[in-house]
């Protein structure tokens, strides 16, 4: 299936949000996530299944002002 | 001292973490500066640099309180769904809150900015929005719930201070008991005690500092500054005379004679 991963095509056969964090390697760092412009918290990635062409943000901590 | 959302600091400059030379600098620099606030943002991360991980476990040495932005946030929805995603990640429900209308001048878009504040605000989000000196607005801005306001002094990382110095005045006057805090523009640690005359509460800058050739230094000069423009505040200045007025006592002046008055 291809996504917009972070504004770039993706492809994965990750059935969950969830899952695509752990597969990326996301499961222990500090994240935030958001599907489709809407937030997504982090105990609710496990029931938010992903459809083609989802468009997910993965974030962290930056430098800001 | 000043108080933020039910908070009391003792330092009156928040401070940016971003455009310093290294990791190091940043550290010293916001040491020197003796703020107890900084802001900080969030990206998009990669699975291979995890640049974000890093920079957290520097931002946890510091001690200090973070302030999420949502820095780049073109429009309301952008800006809440980045402050909610910012409340789980920083675990803080402050939030620096900026929704840019212009590139250019990245002024913010006040329409947006009182749309996401509502909401935001609804969401139990202590707000500080990022906005002009424009009173309407500022108005709206508090009947939404923001208990802090951060009119700019000049556009973010521009360094010309304070360039409508008598809407700052008005604003402060026209909002005595809200805390304002001048975001943005400030250039020198002149343009921050200018400020903090006027009776602004709080400086947040990041450019002026992080891109000064001595950052440390820099934080040390604006922390002096702002803490010396409080005093002059709290002492009451002088307000301006177009004549001159002496000094020196007149009565008693040796060699006077009448014909010199005249």
């Amino acid at each position: 299936m291809n996504i917009l991963l972070n504004g770039e095509a993706y492809a994965t056969d990750a059935k969950t949000l969830d899952e695509l964090c752990a597969r990326l390697g996301f499961a222990e760092a500090k994240i935030a996530t958001a599907v489709n412009g809407n937030f997504v918290a982090a105990m609710a990635r496990p029931a938010v299944e992903l459809a083609p062409s989802d468009e997910i943000e993965i974030v962290a901590p930056r430098q800001g002002g | 001292m000043l108080t933020l959302y039910g908070q009391g600091f003792s330092s009156r400059l928040l401070l940016g973490t971003a455009q310093y030379p290294s990791p190091e600098s940043l550290k010293q620099a916001v040491k020197a500066s003796g703020a107890e606030i900084v802001t900080v943002s969030l990206r998009r991360e990669s699975a291979r640099a995890l640049t974000g991980q890093g920079f957290w476990a520097l931002i946890e040495e510091l001690g200090c309180r973070v302030l999420p932005n949502t820095a780049g946030c073109r429009t309301a929805k952008e800006a809440i769904a980045t402050a909610q995603m910012a409340r789980e990640l920083f675990g803080t429900d402050w939030i620096k809150l900026e929704v840019i209308a212009n590139d250019d001048t990245l002024q913010p878009d006040l329409f947006g900015l009182v749309e996401a504040a509502v909401a935001l605000s609804a969401e139990g989000f202590a707000v500080l929005p990022y906005t002009t000196e424009d009173l309407s607005a500022a108005e709206r801005l508090v009947a939404a719930g923001c208990a802090v306001l951060m009119p700019w002094a000049a556009p973010i990382g521009s360094a010309r201070g304070l360039i409508n110095k008598d809407a700052l005045k008005m604003l402060r006057a026209y909002f005595p008991d809200i805390p304002l805090v001048i975001d943005a523009g400030i250039g020198t640690p002149s343009h921050a005690a200018e400020a903090m005359e006027l009776g602004y509460d709080a400086i947040l800058l990041n450019t002026a500092v992080a891109k000064a050739c001595d950052p440390v230094k820099m934080a040390e000069a604006f922390a002096r500054a702002i803490e010396a423009g409080r005093l002059a505040f709290e002492a009451g200045p002088l307000e301006p005379r177009d004549m001159a007025s002496p000094s020196t006592p007149v009565a008693g002046t040796p060699f006077f004679k009448i014909d010199h008055a005249s």
